[in-house]
């Protein structure tokens, strides 16, 4: 069974799809609680997986016996490994938390909407598993038309058009990876992860892989929203609905991340992308730009979900301006982040679902005199947003001191005052909207209960899992220091200083 | 010197922390009251509790979690951080009875969110003097900041707002802007952020790295007030007098003075700064606010301004002070900590006391006001005496010091700003007395014979302007705290 772990984590939630969508046309009550156990079977085995990798080192599973390079590999090292538990976690805790919003926004469709919202989960999960580049563009392309579909779902008007939009972009940008391996393809005749890695040191100055590795780069950071690749986000992730935004945003990018990650630590090796190419410092200083402007594009934001997905353009720049430090700080913090910027944004975005789900709007209008009314989901919040300024002892704080560490000792001091301006614009864009909903009386039009002033919190199914992810925000920083020597030490390469 | 390690400081931050959920779950305001009391009864215990060891030259020392080598969050009580825990916590406990006298005296909103987070506002104070190092103090400095918010912004008005977005812009802005790369950057030299007793910084920078270091450092503890980043003080005065009272005269500012003196003795050290000339600069920051501090209390009408202005002013003496790098005069900076606190956090009660019983924020509008409220208006005098370094007050002690420590350093000029300020404080502060006793009351309002404000106002500032006199004749455990703490140093 435990052997078994690694194909587990994708084949039961993608067959659990297919149930899923069979079910819908038989009883729809069932649908959610199929979801629930497929993801559940994920997460139980995301963290028997990486126990096992803890113990036992690196995990491979060869699909149908076929080995490698011929057949597809599945490799679980402690990176993926990590990468596997926050994603089924995150899928796991938002599918509890939006059950409600999911059946009050789609009473005929929900079938539908789990039926995606696991494929879309399936994908991921598949990203991070999978020692195989052509099979992770198969998992990626799963991934992003299940994207595409869960947000097409949302808000009729816009909706459609933002899909739409996220339909040209990423499929242009799958197109640039296809091409990537295309041309790994042609140079090593190889497919698989390690295999490719082996072929590659030889040819290291041939320009077909300088193309191939721009190519893939290029589609990576289109599909991550790397500025100014970001544009198809914020309209997308504003636009979507509540439940499948809270899913997307803390998951999507980050994936992406790690694919950035996992493409340079394990196809071209760090000795290839940062000493045969001079291109780490272009990457961090097009990070700087990007933390830079997504913290502006955010404060000119009257949407309080737009503001938000405008933060997460910023904060991919804090992974990948780390990452591309090239050093052992940097690379940790980048890493940490990804689980840190997910935690954060899934409370963030939780909270906000919490709200329109009573409220209905989201303009920073609406949301006078929220304390009061809704006291629990604004305290998350304002942990959310102290996560993102990086107030200790919430886990933001401590990937910004791993990156900021590493900026100073790269010596891009550039990146450090990117990553402070980013911080106190997020003291900005945090108290505007706690000044709002503490200062501002409520307006009695949207006080839908009749109530004036009285307390309508969201239902206990979205507080608690709101709460556990906010709780998490500190528990997690707290202990970033054995995340960091545990988890993410190890699989740095030797190499890195 | 023996280090204990003990829990003994973990528990004395975390009794308020975990005071909070109780105090919020209450649902009678006197149960609510009970569990403030308790805590602050609780926690001052537990401080005074390790004051003998201390006295003998123990350390108390608690590691929470080490998040990398050199940086944990991590506890240690030593003289210093006894002496601001000793104040913190003494003057907590005389605070509620007086903030229950206060709020309940005005009918004010929200009064458990109040008493909730200046539970949690306390926690940060006593986190902050107990802190081991500089990674535990920004943590437990940035918990503050958030804290008081609240407190500061409690009237939820557009002034309120006004005012609470300045004190974040300041405050935060500099932790985060200052403060925060500082940190990393003296991390990334030295490998550690321990406080120590010489110093962390010595040999591993250049001169101009450490200038600019203490630059970040100094101003970015905005918490102190050193001008020009003085701006949120007299703002922040808009929140209800028993929060102006504890946190700006006695805990908000004194955190910010306090990091200040941590940096500038445990990481910066003495012999560093001595060696560079680098006090100079500091001296003359710290004097430049003291004596512009002063100038403007002595133009200022509403009282609470006045104050906001004059505690700018007292903040400096205790910058300046410990920047004389001399024994004397360090003891007399680190002794002002405690002695000011007495002598200022009277004075905000008894503006509050005039404002619960009169309604009253102006000194113009105090005319024979003594004959109304007696034992505030006295309890007043006393306090500006402290203020000024009058005997039969406290405040003499620490002046008296920083006097000696000026003529030990050789500053006479910095005697010269002393002696000068003094003065200026009297001429603010003596009107006041004059006014209240002196003049013939105006309006009739003041003819209805003495009228003193509720109970629970009149004994708190009572029991500090006694104890302000008291600590003339007996300043041993804050003055024997201040001397060890300056030997300790060693060097110099």
């Amino acid at each position: 069974m435990t052997h078994n772990f690694p194909v587990l984590i994708v084949t039961v939630p993608l067959l659990s799809a297919f149930i899923i969508s069979g079910l819908s046309w038989v009883k729809k009550s069932l649908c959610f609680p199929v979801a629930l156990l497929a993801l559940g079977t994920s997460v139980f085995c995301a963290i028997g997986l990486l126990f096992r990798v803890l113990d036992l080192g690196v995990v491979e599973y060869h699909m149908g016996g076929w080995m490698p390079p011929w057949g597809i590999a599945y490799r679980v090292d402690l990176l993926n490994g990590l990468m596997l538990v926050i994603v089924s976690l995150v899928a796991l805790t938002n599918l509890v938390a939006t059950h409600r919003t999911v059946v009050a926004d789609f009473p005929e469709k929900h079938g539908t909407f789990y039926t995606l919202y696991v494929l879309f989960v399936t994908g991921l999960m598949g990203i991070s598993v999978t020692g195989d580049v052509f099979n992770l563009y198969v998992l990626l392309e799963i991934t992003s038309l299940t994207a595409y579909a869960l947000i097409a779902l949302g808000q009729p008007d816009r909706a459609p058009l933002a899909s739409l939009n996220y339909v040209f972009i990423g499929t242009i940008g799958a197109c640039f990876y296809l091409l990537g391996i295309g041309y790994l393809y042609i140079m090593t005749g190889s497919l698989n992860m390690a295999d490719i890695a082996s072929l590659l040191p030889p040819i290291y100055h041939s320009k077909a892989v300088l193309v191939a590795f721009i190519f893939c780069m290029v589609g990576v950071c289109t599909k991550m929203a790397f500025f100014p690749l970001h544009v198809w986000l914020p309209n997308a992730y504003t636009y979507a609905p509540d439940a499948a935004t809270s899913v997307i945003a803390p998951l999507m990018t980050k994936v992406m991340v790690y694919v950035m990650i996992r493409l340079v630590f394990s196809v071209f090796l760090p000795d290839f992308s940062f000493h045969v190419l001079h291109i780490s410092h272009a990457f961090v200083w097009l990070a700087c730009l990007a933390i830079v402007m997504g913290s502006l594009l955010a404060l000119s934001q009257k949407n309080i979900k737009t503001m938000l997905t405008y933060i997460i353009v910023s904060e991919i720049g804090y992974m990948v301006g780390g990452f591309w430090l090239g050093n052992r700080l940097g690379m940790s913090g980048a890493i940490l982040h990804i689980l840190n910027d997910a935690i954060m944004t899934l409370c963030l975005f939780l909270a906000v679902g919490n709200i329109s789900y009573k409220i209905r709007e989201l303009d920073f209008v609406h949301l006078k005199g929220l304390f009061r009314k809704m006291p629990i989901t604004m305290a998350a919040f304002v942990a959310g947003g102290l996560s993102a300024i990086g107030v200790p002892p919430t886990c933001g704080f401590f990937s910004k001191w791993y990156l900021i560490s590493g900026a100073i000792q790269a010596g891009q001091y550039g990146f450090m005052l990117a990553l402070l301006f980013s911080s106190l614009v997020n003291v900005v864009l945090f108290f505007r909207i706690i000044e709002i909903a503490y200062f501002e009386p409520m307006e009695p039009h949207n006080d839908t209960t009749g109530l004036k002033g009285s307390i309508i919190e969201a239902p206990l199914t979205m507080l608690v899992p709101l709460l556990i992810v906010a709780v998490s925000l500190v528990v997690v920083g707290i202990y970033s220091g054995d995340i960091v020597t545990t988890l993410i030490a190890p699989i740095l390469p030797k190499g890195i200083g | 010197m023996e280090m204990v390690n003990s829990i003994r400081p973990l528990l004395a931050v975390m009794v308020s922390l975990c005071a909070v959920p109780l105090i919020a779950a209450a649902r009678k305001p006197n149960v609510r009251e009970m569990w403030t009391f308790l805590a602050a009864a609780l926690k001052f215990l537990i401080v005074i509790s390790m004051l003998p060891a201390v006295l003998r030259g123990s350390q108390f020392t608690y590691t929470l979690v080490e998040f990398l080598p050199g940086a944990a969050i991590r506890f240690k009580v030593d003289a210093l951080g006894m002496l601001f825990a000793l104040v913190a916590s003494s003057l907590w406990i005389i605070t509620s009875v007086y903030s229950v006298g206060y709020m309940r005296g005005l009918k004010e909103h929200s009064q458990t969110r109040y008493f909730c987070f200046f539970a949690l506002a306390l926690s940060a104070t006593i986190g902050v003097a107990f802190s081991a190092n500089l990674l535990t103090l920004y943590l437990f400095y940035e918990m503050l900041s958030l804290a008081t918010y609240p407190l500061v912004t409690h009237h939820q008005d557009r002034e309120a707002r006004q005012s609470g977005r300045k004190y974040l812009t300041y405050i935060l802005g500099t932790s985060i802007g200052l403060v925060l790369p500082a940190m990393l950057i003296i991390y990334h030299l030295t490998g550690s952020l321990e406080f120590s007793s010489v110093g962390l910084l010595a040999g591993h920078a250049s001169k101009g790295l450490v200038a600019l270091l203490l630059f970040m450092l100094l101003f970015g503890f905005a918490k102190a007030a050193i001008m020009p980043f003085h701006g949120w003080l007299p703002a922040a005065m808009v929140a209800p007098t028993p929060v102006s009272a504890l946190l700006h005269a006695v805990a908000v500012v004194k955190v910010g003075v306090f990091s200040i003196v941590r940096v500038l003795i445990g990481i910066f050290g003495t012999d560093l700064l001595f060696s560079y000339h680098l006090s100079t600069p500091i001296l003359i920051v710290a004097s430049i606010t003291i004596l512009a501090g002063s100038l403007i209390a002595l133009s200022q009408d509403n009282l609470k301004r006045l104050l906001a202005f004059s505690t700018i002013s007292q903040l400096s003496y205790i910058i300046l002070g410990v920047a004389l790098l001399s024994p004397k005069g360090m003891t007399g900076g680190i002794l002002h900590i405690a002695m000011h606190a007495f002598g200022k956090i009277t004075l905000f009660f008894c503006a509050g006391a005039i404002f619960v019983a009169t309604g009253k924020k102006n000194i113009s509008e105090m005319t024979g006001i003594g004959r109304r409220m007696p034992v505030t208006m006295a309890a007043f005098f006393i306090a500006s005496l402290s203020i000024i370094g009058l005997p039969p007050c406290g405040g003499f002690w620490s002046k008296w010091y920083l006097v000696l420590g000026s003529l030990e350093a050789n500053h006479l000029s910095v005697l010269f700003v002393l002696l000068f300020s003094s003065f200026l404080n009297a001429c603010y502060f003596m009107p006041i007395a004059y006014r209240a006793f002196f003049l013939r009351p105006e309006e009739s309002m003041f003819e209805k014979g003495v009228q003193e404000g509720p109970p629970f106002c009149v004994v708190p500032l009572v029991i500090t302007a006694l104890f302000s006199i008291f600590l003339l004749f007996y300043p041993q455990p804050f003055l024997d705290l201040a001397t060890m703490m300056v030997r300790s140093l060693g060097g110099t």
